[in-house]
This record gives structure tokens, sequence and C-alpha cells, in this order.
């Protein structure tokens, strides 16, 4: 068969595809969006009919996949890694009523935080909730790993995570694809209480769960992708996970590593295999692309039974992504002469785009709220949080999807006048609807800007849940429709902009501004269909 | 065969571009490859880098190692110094000379060329100036790619039915205006090299 170029994400989704996939569930979150997209955009994927629109949120997500694997169906949720804090409640559930067709939950990690709040790493939820953990180290492995996914989950009934990183998400290679797999008939589950976690239920299927993992275990062990490489030299073993075995062989291309390797892709731990290293080598370097997993276990709470070298005792660094060179000082080996960054090379942070809505929509917030001083407008995820920098400096919170408007109502409930909420089009849809509901039924004294450019715009030009719907929902949520005002962030109407934010700030109540204006790089296009 | 080259610029610069033509030739021959790239908040008009890797073996690592980059193509010019702890001392530095100014304290033009003819093995050509001349200033990308080419150990032709290849969707002229551009571009590095 023809080499595909594919990024891991895509490489990820292409073997999804010849696995046997009937639907994709997601929404867009760097490193994950092109899993999602590539489904979306696949012909084949069309032909088929497979599911492939964007969800409003990741648990929204999470579920309908959950309920095409009852169906018998093979099905993959895709999310960024604080996306699955947002799924956590059907993930970890879904753990215990387990599947029936196929679930793989994709989930990619941000290790250094290129486009992140946090670098947690799905791992801990894998372990959490007793959920088999695939941790691919190549392009390749992503797309082979689908197939043994979704069989692994058949065969046990559990939902399988595929963790990815940024450097495989965001890397491309040749990927030679497998014969392809039908896609599942509709089946339902055989057991009618498999997925009704009523407590009596409950009990029996968390027991089944945690009997599971003696046989998960098992199944790691035998795992193609767990592979103990024997070495020489016992004076040192390196367990390396995913993407931080490359990182090791890296640092061996001319000769063959002396010391012994375990490469791990599978989890839950392979516990033999990590008993014959500990067991042979005097000390064992653990080397994880994510934070400090393993090591912890191994380590445990008194951290005194083995010579471990990791992230915690500073051998590799505790925090940020890994690569060669940090390796290579791990390892003890002589690092590479390196030329410094000459010293008029200055910082070039992202900003937002000339032309930009957000940009408009920000001159007209600042000069409305120059009588008030900083410290009143709490923000949200998204391209509008570069409106932190300058010159705009016009936001003071960036925590998670949605909380801008939450943060807001918690404030002025605290007396803060006045309290300003400022979140995008598509993460309303996502997280802004509940809080916006508590902020009517509080009577809460704040202004939320709602800015519509119409599309996922940071993510890379995804579809919008709510475009067309944001007025008629805010009413819905019960907003008065008097301060539901639409304004279009542009310079000549600057002027009454201003004066109609000052208006609904002196509004005691809910009030909400919808700056209305597509962003750049959809504009064109938009005009073009019309 | 290995070549590890990182690639520079600011986000919306064309940077990917050159990655995906360099990517189209090397995977129409035997050679493995890895190109990690930067998507998402960089995007906006912030640093970008792509590390690109070519070999005739299997490669294991998506990140070029520090030190052991065999070279740097940049189409902006203070970008193509920010990657100096990636190059090796003999390695090559292929940048364009106009610069990107959207940040209030860019470093004087005199003290970046400086820099860049400081390195022994480097190439400062002007790809916008060229680009404008060809009449297609969006191709100034291609330009450099061209001055990077005779370093690249990938057959010239190859590099030219990429572009078509790539290019095809778009329409002949502009084929014909990015491979006139790619000739440009190798034009002037050969006849720096010749020097």
């Amino acid at each position: 068969m023809d080499k595909l170029l594919l990024l891991g994400d895509e490489a990820l989704a292409q073997g999804a595809l010849d696995a046997g996939l009937s639907g994709a569930y997601g929404y867009p979150g760097t490193p994950s969006t092109e899993i999602f997209e590539y489904v979306q955009r696949n012909k084949e994927a069309a032909e088929r009919g497979v599911h492939r629109t964007w969800s409003a949120n990741e648990k929204t997500a999470m579920e309908e996949a959950l309920g095409m694997s009852y169906t018998g169906k093979r099905a993959i949720v895709t999310m960024k890694h604080v996306g699955l804090n947002v799924a956590a409640d059907p993930f970890v559930n879904s753990g215990i009523t387990g599947t029936n067709g196929g679930l793989i939950v994709a989930v990619a990690d941000d290790p250094s935080m290129h486009s992140s709040q946090n670098e947690q790493d799905s791992r801990h939820y894998g372990r959490f909730a007793l959920i088999p953990v695939f941790e691919p180290s190549n392009q390749q492995e992503a797309y082979n790993m689908t197939f043994d996914a979704f069989a692994l989950s058949e065969k046990y009934k559990t939902p399988v995570v595929m963790r990815l990183v940024t450097r495989l998400s965001h890397s491309r290679a040749g990927i030679i694809r497998k014969e392809q797999l039908e896609e599942n008939a509709i089946k339902l589950p055989e057991n009618p209480n498999q997925f009704v976690l009523l407590p009596a239920f409950a009990r029996q299927n968390y027991k089944n769960l945690v009997e599971k993992q003696k046989i998960l275990e098992k199944e790691s062990e035998e795992s193609k992708y767990n592979v103990y490489h024997e070495g020489k030299d016992k004076s040192l073993g390196i367990i390396a996970c995913g993407l931080g075995y490359n990182y090791v062989k890296e640092n061996h291309v001319e000769a063959e590593c002396e010391y012994p390797i375990l490469k791990i892709s599978q989890y839950p731990l392979p516990r033999k295999m990590i008993t014959k290293m500990i067991n042979e080598c005097d000390e064992v370097l653990i080397v994880e692309d994510g934070m400090p997993v393993i090591e912890e276990w191994l380590r445990g709470y008194m951290d005194n039974s083995l010579n471990i070298k990791g992230r915690m005792d500073g051998t590799l660094p505790r925090v940020g992504e890994l690569d060669p060179a940090k390796l290579r000082t791990a390892l003890g080996l002589e690092p590479y002469p390196m030329k410094k960054i000459p010293e008029i090379v200055k910082g070039r942070p992202p900003e937002l785009c000339k032309g930009c809505p957000h940009r408009d929509s920000y001159i007209a917030l600042n000069e409305a709220m120059k009588k008030y001083g900083p410290g009143h407008v709490f923000a949200d995820i998204g391209c509008y949080t570069l409106g932190f920098l300058a010159p705009f400096h016009a936001i003071n919170s960036c925590v998670d999807m949605g909380a801008s408007i939450s943060m807001a109502v918690g404030a002025a409930s605290a007396g803060l006048f006045p309290s300003i909420a400022v979140i995008g089009d598509s993460t309303f849809g996502h997280s802004g609807m509940t809080p916006l509901l508590d902020a009517v039924n509080s009577k809460a004294n704040i202004v939320v800007f709602i800015l519509d450019n119409s599309i996922v715009a940071m993510t890379g030009m995804q579809d919008s849940a709510v475009t067309g719907k944001i007025e008629e929902i805010c009413a819905g949520v019960g907003v008065e429709k008097e301060h539901i005002r639409v304004i279009i962030p542009l310079k000549p109407h600057h002027e009454e902009n201003v004066r109609i934010i000052q208006n609904e700030i002196n509004y005691k109540g809910v009030s909400v501004i919808i700056p209305r204006r597509p962003c750049i790089h959809i504009a064109s296009k938009m005009r073009k269909q019309k | 065969m290995k070549k590890d080259i990182i690639l520079a610029g600011v986000g919306g610069q064309g940077i990917l571009s050159i990655a995906t033509i360099i990517g189209y030739a090397v995977v129409q021959s035997d050679l493995h490859l890895k190109q990690a790239e930067v998507h998402g908040m960089s995007q906006r008009g912030g640093a970008v880098e792509s590390h690109l890797r070519i070999s005739d073996k299997e490669i294991h690592s998506d990140l070029v190692p520090h030190g052991r980059s065999d070279m740097i193509i940049s189409v902006e010019p203070m970008e193509s110094l920010r990657y100096f702890p990636y190059l090796k001392h003999d390695g090559w530095l292929i940048t364009n000379v106009t610069p990107f100014v959207n940040i209030p304290n860019y470093p004087e033009m005199e003290h970046l060329l400086n820099e860049i003819r400081g390195h022994k093995n480097s190439i400062a050509i002007d790809g916008d100036a060229i680009a404008k001349e060809i009449g297609s200033p969006r191709s100034m990308n291609m330009v450099i790619l061209g001055a990077a080419s005779p370093f690249l150990e990938i057959p010239f032709e190859m590099l030219e039915d990429s572009i078509r290849a790539v290019f095809e969707r778009k329409g002949e002229d502009i084929v014909q205006k990015n491979l006139d551009a790619l000739n440009r571009g190798r034009d002037f590095a050969e006849k720096y090299i010749q020097k």
C-alpha cells in the first residue's frame, strides 16, 4: 500500500477509520484537533457515513461516543488533556459501565504548555479510572494501536485511552496502512444492567472492573508495544515511555545502548517486566514525557525502596517536555557543543491578527472601563486571551472554559463593580450557558461580552456550535431582551459601542453584549459564499 | 545521508509550505522523514519553528537535538538567530533579510546582519525583493527554499516536481511563479558559493 505522510494525530485518525470506526466525537483543542478534522475531511468517512460533527464540549462528546459504543459500533472521542477534566464524569463512569462496541478516548497532552493552561498527564486519569492506556512512541504506532485498542476494548468491554503528546500529535512521518476492518453492525449489550449504574449494579460493575485489572496487566505483559531490550551493562536500567523512548534511542544512534531498556507503551504497567528491571539493575532511570507518573508509583510515598532516577530527583527536569539534549545529560553523555542565542534576539509573543474583530472590542471595552481602573475583566480560553498582552492589557483572568462568566458572578456577589466577563462564541457554547443561567438566577450585576467571530479561531477554524443562536440562547436562559445588545466591532462604530457598554455597565442586572464580526480568516470565504 | 533542519519564521510567513515541499519530495524517495511543527496559539504572529529530519536510516526523535542541526532555513532575519543552540558549528544558516517587525524592540538591522554574517556558513538573501521582482510577493518562502536547495542533498528536480504537485490545485500561473522563485533562490546561493 501507499505510504502516507501524516501527523501523529492524523495517523491515529486514519488508523481508527481503517479499524472500522463508525463515529468520531470531539471538541477542538490543541494539540488534539487534527484527529477529528482528519475524519471530518476524509472522503471515505463521508461515503461510509461516519459520524463527524463537532460536539458542544468534551463531556457531551464522551457521552455521545459511549452511546455509539452502547449500540455495538466502534467510536472514538477526541480532546486535549484539559478537555478530559470536562469529560471526567462520563469518562470515569464509562470504566464502570464498560463498553459494547470498541471505544477509544484519544487525548493529546501538552507538556511544556505550548497552547495550554497546565501540563497534566492523562495517564493519571487512566489509572484513576482503571482504564487501560496506550501511549504510542511514533506515528506508525499511533496508526497500528487503534486496531489493538478497539480489539482490547471489545474483548474486555473497557474504553481504551490513546495518549498522545504535542510532539507526536504535530509531527509528520510516513505511515504504511493495514488491511481495513468492517464496521460493526448494531448489536445491543447482552446484559441489560450493564449501563445502569444504580448503586446495586454499580457495585457489581465496579467489582468486575477491579477484577479485570489482573487480566489487563497480563495483556500489558504480552503486548508487542511493551518491549524489554536486554543490555550487558546492568549498572543502569532505563524505563522509557512513549516518546521518551525515542529520546533515549536518539542518544545511541551510532552504537547500541549498553543498558537494558524497557519500552512502555501500554498500561496498566507490565509488573513482571518492571520487576525484572528493578531486580537486575543497580539503578533505574525513568523517562516520561509528561508528569513523573510511573516514577511516583514506583518510588511510593516513603521513597526508600529503590534506586530510582528521573524527574523527581533532578536527573531530568521536573517540568516541561523532554528532548534529546535533556536525555543526553541524564545519561551522563557529553553534551554537544551549543551556540548561544545572540543577545539582540528579542521575544516575539503571539498577537491578535491585524484586522481582528477582538481588537476593536477591546479598544471599546478599555475606553468604557477607563474610569474604573484595572482588575474588573474576567476572560476565557481563545484568541481573545491575547488581549492580556500589549497594547490592550484588557483582561485579568484566564482559567478554564466558561470560567469568565462564573468568576464574574462570584466577584459581583462579593461586591466588585463593574464585573465583566469576556468569552468567545464557541467557548460560550462549550461551558458558558450554565453560568449565565446562574447569573440570571442570582440576579448578578454583570456584563457578559460574547465575542462572536462565528468560528473556533484559535484551534484553526472549526465550526462553532452556537453560530446564529446566541441571542436566543441568552433570552432562553432568562436575560432580558433589551439587555442583549449586538454591536459591530469596527472603528466607525466605536463611539456608539462605548456608549452601549457604558449603559449596560450602569444597568443593575445581567447584560449581554455581542460584538459580532467574522474572524478575518473566514471573512473572505463567507463573502464568497454569499 | 542525514539532514537535520530547523525551519524558522513568524506565524503566517509560510514555513510550513517549505516543510510540505521538502516532505513531499522525501516521501517520493526511500528516505525516512520526521517533521515536527507548531500549531495553535503560537501561530498568531509569534515566533514559529519546524523541525525537519531526513535520513536513510530510521529516525527516532521528532525533535532535532541541540547542537546537531545541519541547517537553519529562516524566512526572517531575527528568527534565524533564535535557533542558534540547535545549529552545528559548521552548519549552514540560510535566511531572508527582510525583517518582519511586529514588536516595539526589534533590533537594528545592521546588528542582525553582523550576527548572521558572523556565522561562518551563512547565506543572507533578500527573498522578499526577489519575489517582488518576479511579480509574486507571496513566493518569498520558495526563494528561501531555493537558496537552501544546494545543501539539501535532494535532487533539485524533485523539489520542482513537489512544487508542481503541491501547487497544482492553485493553477499553472502559481506553479510557474513558485518554480521561478525556487530557481532564483538557487541561482543566488550558487553564485554565493562560487565566490
